[in-house]
């Protein structure tokens, strides 16, 4: 059986993690594949953790990742990249914004914001992307956008015709916001 | 045929629809919430929030006599609220179908326990489906309602987080063109449990279970799935999927029906192997049946009862192999969920706090005020628990430490289960306090209405509960009501009314933040004036997400963009730190 490609999302809630991974999942059934996403979420309203996992090809099963099975780890944010780092195969990759939120323990001020994240990253998965997913988004004209950015970015190291993330992209997202997300992925797919 | 994708709460809320129902009702619950929520869509069906489950199951079953289909939803704790009519329910059976969902939360990813609901099934007697993915979501959802009305019997569907919250492709159906129409038919034979009638029906139920034993060993969605031939595997709903990644090459008795179990099936296909797994989240609830049947297998012995299941953890408990695990070491602080900047509940655990109380809490956002650095919460059981021991832990404590006692509840909470509490309180005249933090919307699980919200499922109007007069009518004579905003009024109030020697109930009224109906006039955000900043981290108490710790320059930052202009934070600095965007020069 063909493999199975497995992405993590991850970032904090409010971020927009789960209309990426349905961004995701869309461009994916188009492709004519099967697909299985997952999310936890409930409680993300204030700021918590958030993980989605989307998994695609000719047939799948689970819809969690296989433990260490994570191809591309896509991530909102630094430190939740890092949380998520050992589950990622050997030869994978992150496409990370380079965004840092503190968590509640740092935003009172009783531990630093742990530092050196970025290196930790591509010194471990060498292929990595890391991008300034926030002043991109800003450019673009909305600092809402990042998830937007960054989906510009996946779609260049996968395989799929640009068509498809455009119509997946107006599907799913408002009219009233579809230009501006638009831009924002344009300037993921020139970000290197 | 076009494919959608569908998480396995649309996909309940579609194959309702397929099914020609009429009626759904629940109370929500994560992960059960989103399927009355998708329901509003299909304008056929009659949606709505009960207060609590067991109103919401006893709608079903009214419209059930009546003889339309009916869906009601709730999670896994939901149905001990709903127990009582389901038990009896079982006996007297349906006219239109009646299809129960509990969507169980292994894991606990936001619940307040673990239970295993497939033990309802059997305790009840009621037959239980449950889906592996979306596509079966839909199929069992329709084959439950058919089920009920062939043999009877209400049909629990049992979900999971993995199976709510999962999207996978769906081929949708149609929706039957003719409905029959409810009516009036008298049977109180059948609908009136008194002993004499209930003590007929109860050999009849049990037979009923014999015979949905038998038809479901010739059905497909129980189904043997060819591999090696070397070991065999019964297992069903989610942890179906995670044996096939995990153990690609071996035979596979799927169940969809989890109760009752297809014994002769069982027994036919365990007969072919030396090795037999039973592969389930939670409870040996299947192993324990076949165990009985004298058939032995590798099961709890080796699989986790706690926690859910995933594709390394089956093969790390059974077979010895060490998978990795996200990085939970202390360089990475976690990322707990905290109240919403803004947020009406802070301001009141902050003063509890300061007044020293001992808080008995309950379940809602407030549940946050438990974390650091508020800390103010002492006990949490489950829903409306509050008052009650709050009234019980007063009876046993000293006349000092009685007034430490108060009680803290939601609105929706409240009228949940909470209201029969104060009743209570009252009656046994109780000394205790209970604040109710009215925000008008039952926030937690993602701001569905209730009784005090003025609105219903579908967005009408509704009319408003009104919390002051009910306390009143129920014989509480001193009732306050509180901006909780204000925290100099906030911590007077509190005080006094720990103190008082008779029961008294705060009531606070600001909106929940997120609510955007509720909170039209804008609040600039505040910022922190530099100059007068000493770097007491005084208003770091209060644990707002949209104050942060600048460790360089040792003061406080506000995030303009997150910040609701609440102006909590600046109560709370007597450096006068705090002002409006724009007025620091
Ligand atoms: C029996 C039961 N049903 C449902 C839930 C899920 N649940 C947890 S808290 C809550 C309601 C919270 O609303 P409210 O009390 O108004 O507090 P808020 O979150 O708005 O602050 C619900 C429905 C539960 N834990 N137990
Ligand atoms: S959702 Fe509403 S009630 Fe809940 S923490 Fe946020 S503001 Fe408070
Ligand atoms: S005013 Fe203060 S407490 Fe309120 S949201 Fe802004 S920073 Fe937080």
């Amino acid at each position: 059986m063909s493999k199975v490609n497995n992405i993590l999302l991850a970032g904090v809630g409010g971020q927009g993690i789960l209309l990426a991974s349905e961004v995701i999942s869309e461009v994916m059934l188009m492709a004519g594949l099967d697909v299985k996403k997952n999310e936890i979420h409930g409680m993300s309203q204030r700021g918590g953790s958030v993980v989605s996992h989307v998994r695609y090809g000719e047939k799948v099963y689970s819809s969690i990742i296989p433990e260490g099975e994570v191809d591309i780890l896509f991530s909102f944010e630094l430190l939740e990249t890092c949380r998520y780092l050992p589950l990622l195969r050997k030869n994978g990759r992150a496409v990370v914004s380079d965004w840092k939120i503190a968590p509640p323990s740092v935003a009172r001020g009783t531990v630093p914001y742990p530092k050196d994240l970025t290196q930790k990253i591509c010194s471990q998965f060498p292929s990595s992307i890391i991008v300034d997913g926030l002043n991109l988004a800003l450019a673009a004209g909305n600092a809402k956008t990042v998830n937007t950015v960054l989906l510009g970015a996946l779609s260049n190291i996968l395989d799929f015709d640009r068509e498809m993330w455009l119509t997946a992209l107006q599907q799913m997202i408002p009219s009233r916001l579809l230009d501006v997300n638009l831009k924002a992925f344009e300037a993921g797919c020139q970000a290197k | 045929m076009k494919k959608v994708l569908l998480s396995g709460n649309e996909a309940i809320a579609r194959g309702t629809y397929e099914a020609g129902a009429l009626v759904a009702c629940a109370y929500p619950g994560t992960p059960s919430t989103e399927i009355l929520e998708n329901i509003t869509q299909y304008q056929e069906i009659d949606a709505s929030w009960a207060p609590n489950e067991k109103v919401a199951l006893e709608v079903g079953i009214g419209a059930c006599f009546g003889g339309a289909r009916a869906l009601v939803t709730m999670k896994h704790v939901g149905v001990n609220v709903a127990a009582d009519p389901l038990f009896t329910l079982s006996y007297t059976g349906v006219r239109g179908g009646l299809v129960l969902v509990t969507a169980d939360d292994p894991e606990l990813h936001s619940s307040q326990n673990e239970q295993d609901n497939r033990n309802f099934a059997k305790f009840a007697k009621v037959p239980m489906f449950e889906p592996a993915d979306s596509q079966e979501a839909l199929e069992y959802t329709k084959l439950a309602f058919e089920v009920s009305e062939q043999f009877d019997t209400p049909v629990f569907l049992r979900s999971t987080t993995r199976i709510s919250h999962s999207k996978s492709a769906v081929v949708l159906g149609e929706r039957p063109t003719e409905i029959k129409k409810p009516d009036l038919e008298r049977n109180p034979a059948k609908l009136v449990m008194l002993p004499g009638n209930a003590r007929k029906l109860h050999p009849i139920i049990e037979q009923r279970t014999l015979d949905l034993e038998e038809w479901s060993c010739q059905q497909p969605f129980n189904t043997i799935e060819k591999g090696a031939g070397e070991v065999g595997v019964i297992t069903s709903g989610v942890s179906y999927q995670y044996v096939k990644e995990a153990m690609p090459d071996a035979d596979v008795l799927k169940l969809g029906m989890v109760y009752p179990l297809p014994k002769p099936l069982i027994r036919e296909f365990a007969a072919k192997y030396k090795t037999l797994y039973v592969v389930e989240e939670l409870d040996p609830f299947i192993e324990e049946q076949v165990r009985a049947m004298g058939i032995e297998v590798i099961g709890k012995d080796k699989i986790s009862i706690c926690g859910e299941l995933t594709p390394g953890r089956v093969k790390g408990q059974l077979f010895d192999q060490d998978s990795p695990t996200e990085d939970t070491s202390a360089e990475l602080p976690p990322r707990p969920p905290s109240m919403c900047p803004g947020c009406p509940h802070r301001g009141v655990f902050y003063e509890l706090k300061k007044a020293k109380a001992y808080v008995s809490g309950d379940i809602g956002c407030y549940t946050l005020g438990f974390m650091p650095p508020l800390s103010a919460m002492d006990t949490c059981i489950c829903m409306g628990a509050s008052v009650g021991i709050a009234t019980g832990i007063s009876k046993v404590l000293s006349e000092e430490d009685k007034r430490k006692v108060v009680a803290v509840i939601g609105d929706s909470t409240f009228l949940h289960t909470g209201i029969n509490g104060l009743m209570d309180m009252v009656y046994n005249k109780s000394t205790s306090t209970l604040i109710i933090l009215d925000n008008r919307i039952t926030a937690m699980t993602g701001r569905q209405e209730n009784p005090t919200s003025g609105y219903q499922l579908n967005e009408l109007e509704a009319p408003r509960v009104d919390l002051e007069q009910l306390c009143r009518a129920v014989g509480v004579r001193h009732v306050t009501i509180l901006d909780p905003y204000d925290l100099a009024m906030t911590g007077k109030v509190i005080r006094a009314e720990m103190a008082r020697p008779e029961v008294s109930v705060i009531i606070t009224t600001k909106p929940c933040m997120l609510v955007p109906r509720d909170n039209q006039i804008p609040r600039p955000p505040l910022a922190v004036d530099n100059d007068k900043c000493t770097g007491c981290k005084a208003c770091l108490q209060i644990g707002c997400p949209a104050i942060i710790w600048d460790s360089e320059k040792k003061k406080s930052i506000v995030d303009p963009i997150i910040c609701t202009g609440c102006k909590v934070c600046l109560q709370t600095c007597r450096f006068d730190a705090f002002q409006e965007c724009g007025e620091i020069s």
